[in-house]
C-alpha cells in the first residue's frame, strides 16, 4: 500500500484515527468545528506532538527530517500567513501557468501583501504550497472565502495537480456539493474521532 | 586632592527633592509616588549595605570572598532578568537561560580584562574586580533581558507566521531567523546609543565618579573607553548566546513550535 496512511494517530483531543488515502484519491473530512479535522491535518504535518504513525509512500514521518516531511505532505491551513512586504518575496519561481489558471497576471509578484483580499491570499497560498511539489495534499477548507467562480478555479488547479502526480488528498470542507464534486469518499468526524464513512 | 565627604545632612537634602516628586506624583495621580518612595528607600539601604560589604571585602582581599560576592551578584542579576520577562520559559530554563548566558559572557570578559588588560596585583584585587564585574553584569543583564523578552514575546505574537513557515518546510532556524535577529539587535541598541552619546550628551557615571574622586581626567577617560568596549562585548556575546539557546528551546527536535514552554504573563 502506498499513498497516505495514518495508524492510530492520537493526540490529547484526538483519535485514535486510522485513515488511508490511495495515490490519486481524494478523501474528505467533515464535521462540526472542534471535531478534530484541523488537528488531524496538523498532526499529519507533524506540527504538534502526537502518538501513532503516519506513512507517505511507505516512508514513516520520523524517518525523514521534519522540514522535508512537511514539504512532502503539503498542508494548506485555513488561514494563510504572509510575513514579507510583497507577494513575490514569498515565492521562489512560481509557474506562470499556475498563476494564470488561478486568475493572476505575473505582475501579482509585485503586489503588496497588505492590499490582498482574503480570497487572493487563499489562492496565492495554494500556489506557494504547490511550488514545493508536495507528494500529498492536506487542504483545510481551501475555498472557504472564495466566490463560486474562484472555487471552480481552485478545484480545477488542485485536480490538475492531483492528476499529474497521482497525489493523495485529504480535504476538509463543510460544503456537501464540493464533496460530491471532488471526493471519492469521506469521513465524518465528531469529538476527535471518525464516526462515519460516507460515499457521495 | 581628596574627596569631599558627604554628611547625612547632604544626603537628606537630596532625598527631600525626591520626596517632593513623590508628593507631586500623588497629587497628579501618576500612580508611581509610592513606588518611587519605596524604591528610593530600597536603593539607599542596598547601597549602604554594599558599602559595608565592600569595606569588609577590601580589608580581606581573599579570592574566596570575592568569588562569593560575584556569585551573589550573578544570582541577583539572574533573578532580575527572569522578573523582567513577560513570558519567560517554564521550569529551570526561566532562570537558568539568562543567568547562564550572563555568567559565561560577563565572567569570561571580566577575567580577561583583569588578567590581560588591567593586570592589578593580585589579579582579583576587589577594588578592580568588583566594579568591573558589576558594570559588566549590569549591562549584560539589560541586554539579555531585553533580547529574551523580545524573543519570547515575538514568538508568541507571531506564532502563526512561524508555523506557516514550518509548514512550508522551513527549518526552525529559518522560521525564527527574523525574530532572532531583531531580538539580538534589541540587546545591542542601548550600548550603541550609549557609545554614540558618551562624552557628548552624557558623561558616563564611572568616569564622572573617578573624576570626582580626583583621578586625572585623561586616565578616567581611558578607563571609560575600556568599560564601553567590555560592555559592548559582554552585552553582545551574552545576548547572542541567550537568544540562540532560547530560540532553539522554543522548538523540539522535530522542529515543532512549543509555546507550552513559555509561561503565561501574570495579570497586572
Amino acid at each position: 500500500m502506498t499513498g497516505l496512511r495514518l495508524e492510530k494517530l492520537r493526540h490529547p483531543n484526538l483519535g485514535p484515527i486510522d485513515i488511508s488515502v490511495d495515490p490519486g484519491e481524494c478523501v474528505c473530512l467533515r464535521g462540526p468545528s472542534g471535531s478534530g479535522k484541523t488537528l488531524t491535518l496538523r498532526a499529519i504535518a507533524d506540527l504538534d506532538p502526537h502518538d501513532g504513525r503516519v506513512f507517505l509512500e511507505d516512508t514513516e514521518a520520523g524517518e525523514v527530517a521534519a522540514p522535508q516531511w512537511r514539504r512532502q505532505v503539503g498542508f494548506l491551513p485555513a488561514e494563510s500567513q504572509w510575513w514579507y512586504d510583497s507577494v513575490g518575496e514569498h515565492l521562489r519561481a512560481p509557474d506562470p501557468e499556475w498563476l494564470k489558471r488561478l486568475g493572476f497576471e505575473e505582475d501579482v509578484l509585485g503586489w503588496s501583501i497588505s492590499r490582498l483580499s482574503t480570497g487572493e491570499k487563499q489562492r496565492l497560498a495554494l500556489i506557494r504550497l504547490l511550488e514545493n511539489q508536495p507528494r500529498a495534499l492536506l487542504l483545510d477548507e481551501p475555498t472557504a472565502s472564495l466566490d463560486p467562480d474562484n472555487v471552480r478555479l481552485v478545484e480545477a488547479v488542485i485536480a490538475a495537480y492531483q492528476k499529474k502526480h497521482t497525489t493523495p488528498i485529504l480535504w476538509v470542507t463543510h460544503d456537501p456539493e464540493q464533496i460530491e464534486r471532488v471526493a471519492e469518499r469521506g469521513y465524518r468526524m465528531d469529538a476527535g474521532r471518525i464516526v462515519e464513512q460516507v460515499y457521495p | 586632592m581628596s574627596v569631599i565627604s558627604l554628611s547625612p545632612w547632604d544626603l537628606g537634602l537630596a532625598a527631600v527633592l525626591v520626596a517632593i516628586v513623590a508628593v507631586l506624583s500623588g497629587r497628579l495621580r501618576l500612580g508611581v509616588g509610592r513606588q518611587l518612595a519605596v524604591n528610593a528607600v530600597r536603593m539607599t539601604a542596598q547601597l549602604l549595605l554594599v558599602g559595608l560589604v565592600l569595606r569588609a571585602l577590601f580589608a580581606h582581599a581573599h579570592l574566596g570572598w570575592i568569588a562569593l560576592m560575584a556569585a551573589v551578584m550573578l544570582l541577583v542579576a539572574g533573578r532580575e532578568v527572569m522578573a523582567r520577562q513577560r513570558r519567560r520559559f517554564t521550569g529551570w530554563w526561566g532562570y537558568g537561560l539568562g543567568t547562564g548566558s550572563m555568567f559565561v559572557s560577563s565572567f569570561t570578559i571580566t577575567t580577561l580584562a583583569l588578567l590581560v588588560i588591567v593586570q592589578p596585583e593580585p589579579w582579583y584585587r576587589p577594588q578592580y574586580a568588583i566594579p568591573l564585574l558589576g558594570m559588566l553584569l549590569g549591562n549584560t543583564m539589560n541586554g539579555i533581558s531585553l533580547s529574551l523578552d523580545r524573543l519570547t514575546q515575538s514568538a508568541w505574537q507571531q506564532h502563526r507566521i512561524i508555523e506557516q513557515r514550518l509548514i512550508l518546510g522551513q527549518s526552525r532556524t529559518e522560521a525564527i531567523g527574523d525574530i532572532r535577529r531583531e531580538s539580538t539587535r534589541a540587546a545591542l541598541t542601548p550600548t550603541i546609543n550609549a557609545m554614540a552619546a558618551a562624552g557628548v550628551v552624557s558623561l558616563p557615571g564611572m568616569m564622572t565618579g573617578q573624576i570626582l574622586a580626583g583621578t586625572a581626567p585623561f586616565e578616567a577617560v581611558k578607563y571609560q573607553i575600556l568599560i564601553m568596549f567590555l560592555i559592548g562585548a559582554g552585552a553582545g556575546l551574552g545576548s547572542i548566546g541567550a537568544v540562540w539557546l532560547g530560540s532553539r528551546h522554543l522548538f523540539d527536535p522535530r522542529h515543532r513550535l512549543r509555546l507550552g514552554r513559555l509561561r503565561r504573563p501574570r495579570a497586572r
